[in-house]
């Protein structure tokens, strides 16, 4: 369970979120909605621990855990996933060695013995089997001459990979053809369960066709403004973010 | 690259101590007296049981170097090197030279172990059949001459690689045994008063490898030698001698490393190498000298001249290194394109972190008709370091469609490093072409916190991202230099972000 409160942060000294209350408990997926600006990668940020997103106050605990307390690597072997907005490309570092080398990490982190390169290709094979991705894109070198379909399923692949407890999809929808969505959408469905949330952040009610959510979140002026079932997507997309900013 | 994964535990195991090859062996030496001379000189050559020619030769080189000045045009600062305050001639104590490793001091044994040298072919040289034959677990094997101070050692797999006609070993032995061939080539691509560093050595060299590889032949493994500095105040000139005849072929290997002082230590070495016809060397180098303390105290003062004539038609040399220990880094491995069609290939790595300093780069002179000359460098600073590639590339007026490809990145860690480009190039060929391509970057915040938020700690997504920045070169090195290259690469950087 993901439990976010009276969370403030600040970039540059200039406050973006302001007191944002969430609970997201365990097993469930929610919508994060909002306008441009309103603070949504800010959130993505903070809570994966990125420099320059300072927190101001509030708190956001993982399972009880503390997260604002911790590294960026230590989050993410506490099981949070951010699946970038804009994947970072790594010239000359391989796909198969990035991807190898961060479940390494994070299976050493929680005391799991280490993937061998026959085990880690066996099971990345599989993943990307399952998300009818091509073996090639591991020969490649880190998100180096992907297209934008290819960065985000390749976050996806990440997040396959990973397992993580937490997964934060920062506008994994934008710039997306139809296909890529719906591929997109399915590896995120295919992580449902018991053991894992997410928090899919976006503009638009297109992704939520696809990955349904159990809550839908609105963030404007730097709080959760309004919250509601998978209707409220709809509502959202039908009447615009005005008419919530006019009500509120 | 699964290597990298290798390297981020190489790390792991080794938090507490940046620089682990900085033991000192204790072993009984035997000293020249402190300074340079005539005497010392004649001492040496002495010592070595020279003859006469080469005593002469010495002398010229001495009597060249006395008239000559250190140069002052390279990009690095050092206080002024007293060169009578240095031992010139350190040795283990030995009353001969030893037949094989059994006679080696057992200490010095240990050093190598340490070191993680492959010594373990002693089993091979202690008369395990068959051992050098098939390479045990899909390795194979390295012949490897190691050079302590001033003396050559031991050398491995001399009698399996005679079966091929090859010659490798210690220089001063090649003195006795094949001096028409030392008397032949030694000076012939760096000649005694080609520079102050390499007249130096020319005057006071004491050991060093020599290789020949015959006609026709195809080097059955990889030749390696590794340098030790061991003793204090002792200044380490060896000279390297590779002969490839007519249509042979040959990967050679070169380890450097030295204990930790306060002081710095003079490292001034020559490295020659010959190519006929059709033949190719590749000459890989890791070193790793001391780089000196966090506070810039200590490490090695290393001025090397390095250069490769292709003699031959068709000839090819390659010169790979990763430079990634001493204070001060001079040096540019060269080729001399003499031979038409022949090839030449200069791919580098030099990491400077701490204080450390390298001016380092190539010479390719083109002067038969199509030749071709690749230079592939990749600088890397952090800390207060400070890198120069300098480089030259000059076409002669016979050089007809003589190419030249050039490509230099510099990546910055932090921002009290500095990097710096210098290339020369001088063409006096209308047919040529020379392309030159030069980047310099920082790593992102955005890689790193890309890396770390997949699990990596800070070190080893810098790690990552460094060896990704120089897998061009590092894919040259042969499989096992490569891998211990790049957990070297990690190691020196340790510390310099965050």
């Amino acid at each position: 369970m993901l439990e976010i409160k009276g969370l403030t942060a600040e970039v540059d000294g200039k406050p973006i979120l302001k007191g944002v209350d969430l609970i997201v408990p365990q097993g469930e997926v929610h919508a994060i909605m909002g306008p441009n600006g309103s603070g949504k990668s800010t959130l993505a940020y903070v809570l994966s621990g990125r420099d320059g997103y300072e927190v101001t106050g509030g708190t956001a605990l993982l399972h009880g855990q503390d997260l604002l307390a911790m590294e960026p690597e230590e989050r993410a072997a506490a099981g949070v996933f951010l699946a970038f907005q804009y994947p970072v490309e790594l010239p000359g570092v391989g796909n198969a060695t990035f991807l190898r080398t961060a479940l390494n990490a994070i299976r050493r982190a929680k005391g799991e013995s280490e993937f061998d390169a026959m085990q880690f290709l066996k099971l990345a094979r599989e993943r990307m089997k399952a998300l009818s991705m091509n073996d090639e894109m591991l020969k490649r070198g880190v998100n180096v001459g992907f297209s934008g379909g290819e960065k985000k399923r390749n976050e996806i692949l990440q997040m396959a990979l990973l397992q993580p407890k937490l997964a934060i999809l920062d506008e994994t929808d934008s710039g997306l053809d139809i296909d890529a969505l719906k591929i997109v959408a399915d590896g995120v469905n295919a992580m449902r369960g018991p053991d894992f949330s997410a928090l899919v952040i976006t503009h638009y009610q297109r992704l939520l066709d696809y990955i349904v959510p159990d809550r839908v979140h609105v963030l404007m002026g730097g709080r959760i403004v309004r919250s509601g079932g998978p209707e409220l997507a709809k509502e959202l997309e039908a009447q615009g973010y005005g008419a919530i900013q006019a009500a509120a | 690259m699964p290597a990298v994964t290798e390297t981020i535990e190489t790390v792991q195991a080794v938090t507490d101590s940046t620089y682990k090859w900085g033991f000192e062996t204790d072993i009984e030496m035997e000293f020249a007296p402190k300074g340079l001379s005539e005497d010392i000189v004649r001492f040496i050559s002495a010592k070595k049981e020279e003859p006469a020619w080469l005593l002469e030769w010495r002398l010229r080189a001495f009597a060249a170097w006395q008239k000559m000045e250190e140069p002052r045009w390279p990009s690095v600062k050092y206080p002024p090197i007293d060169y009578q305050d240095a031992y010139y001639y350190a040795a283990p104590k030995q009353k001969v030279g030893p037949k094989s490793l059994d006679e080696v001091d057992p200490e010095l044994l240990r050093t190598y172990a340490k070191l993680g040298i492959p010594l373990r072919e002693q089993a091979i040289l202690a008369g395990v059949e068959g051992a050098g034959e098939s390479p045990a677990e899909g390795r194979m094997p390295i012949a490897i001459d190691a050079v302590f101070d001033s003396v050559s050692v031991a050398t491995t797999f001399k009698d399996r690689l005679a079966k091929d006609g090859i010659i490798f070993c210690p220089i001063s032995e090649a003195v006795k045994t094949h001096p028409e061939l030392v008397r032949k080539y030694l000076g012939s691509v760096v000649p005694q008063g080609d520079n102050f560093f390499a007249a130096l050595n020319s005057a006071v060299f004491t050991d060093g490898s020599f290789v020949y590889i015959p006609k026709g032949v195809r080097c059955p493994m990889e030749l390696s030698t590794y340098f030790r500095i061991n003793a204090k105040s002792t200044g380490q000139f060896e000279r390297t001698l590779v002969i490839a005849d007519a249509g042979s072929h040959v990967s050679y290997l070169e380890g450097c490393t030295a204990p930790m002082r306060d002081e710095n230590q003079l490292h001034a070495a020559v490295v020659e190498l010959v190519a006929m016809d059709d033949a190719t060397i590749k000459y890989s180098t890791v070193q790793n000298w001391y780089p000196g303390d966090a506070e810039g105290k200590g490490g090695i003062y290393n001025f090397v001249t390095k250069r490769g004539a292709c003699r031959g038609a068709r000839s090819k040399i390659s010169w790979t290194q990763v430079e990634t220990g001493s204070a001060i880094t001079w040096k540019y491995p060269s080729c001399i394109l003499q031979g038409e069609d022949s090839v030449g290939e200069f791919y580098s790595v030099a990491i400077t972190n701490n204080y450390q300093q390298a001016d380092t780069g190539t010479k390719m002179f083109h002067i038969g008709p199509r030749t071709k000359s690749t230079i592939i460098s990749k600088g890397i600073s952090a800390g207060h370091g400070q890198n120069t590639y300098r480089g030259l590339v000059r076409i002669g007026a016979k050089a007809t469609g003589a190419r030249n490809f050039t490509q230099c990145d510099s990546l910055l860690i932090g921002d009290l490093c500095g990097a710096h480009t210098v290339p020369y190039i001088e063409n006096r060929c209308m047919t040529a072409k020379v392309e030159h391509e030069a980047t310099t970057s920082r790593i992102a915040e955005d890689q790193l916190f890309y890396c770390r938020q997949r699990g990596l700690s800070q070190e080893d997504a810098v790690g990552l991202i460094v060896n990704g920045f120089c897998r061009e070169v590092l894919k040259e090195l042969p499989m096992e230099f490569a891998v211990e290259a790049q957990k070297l690469l990690q190691i020196s950087l340790e510390g310099s972000v965050g």
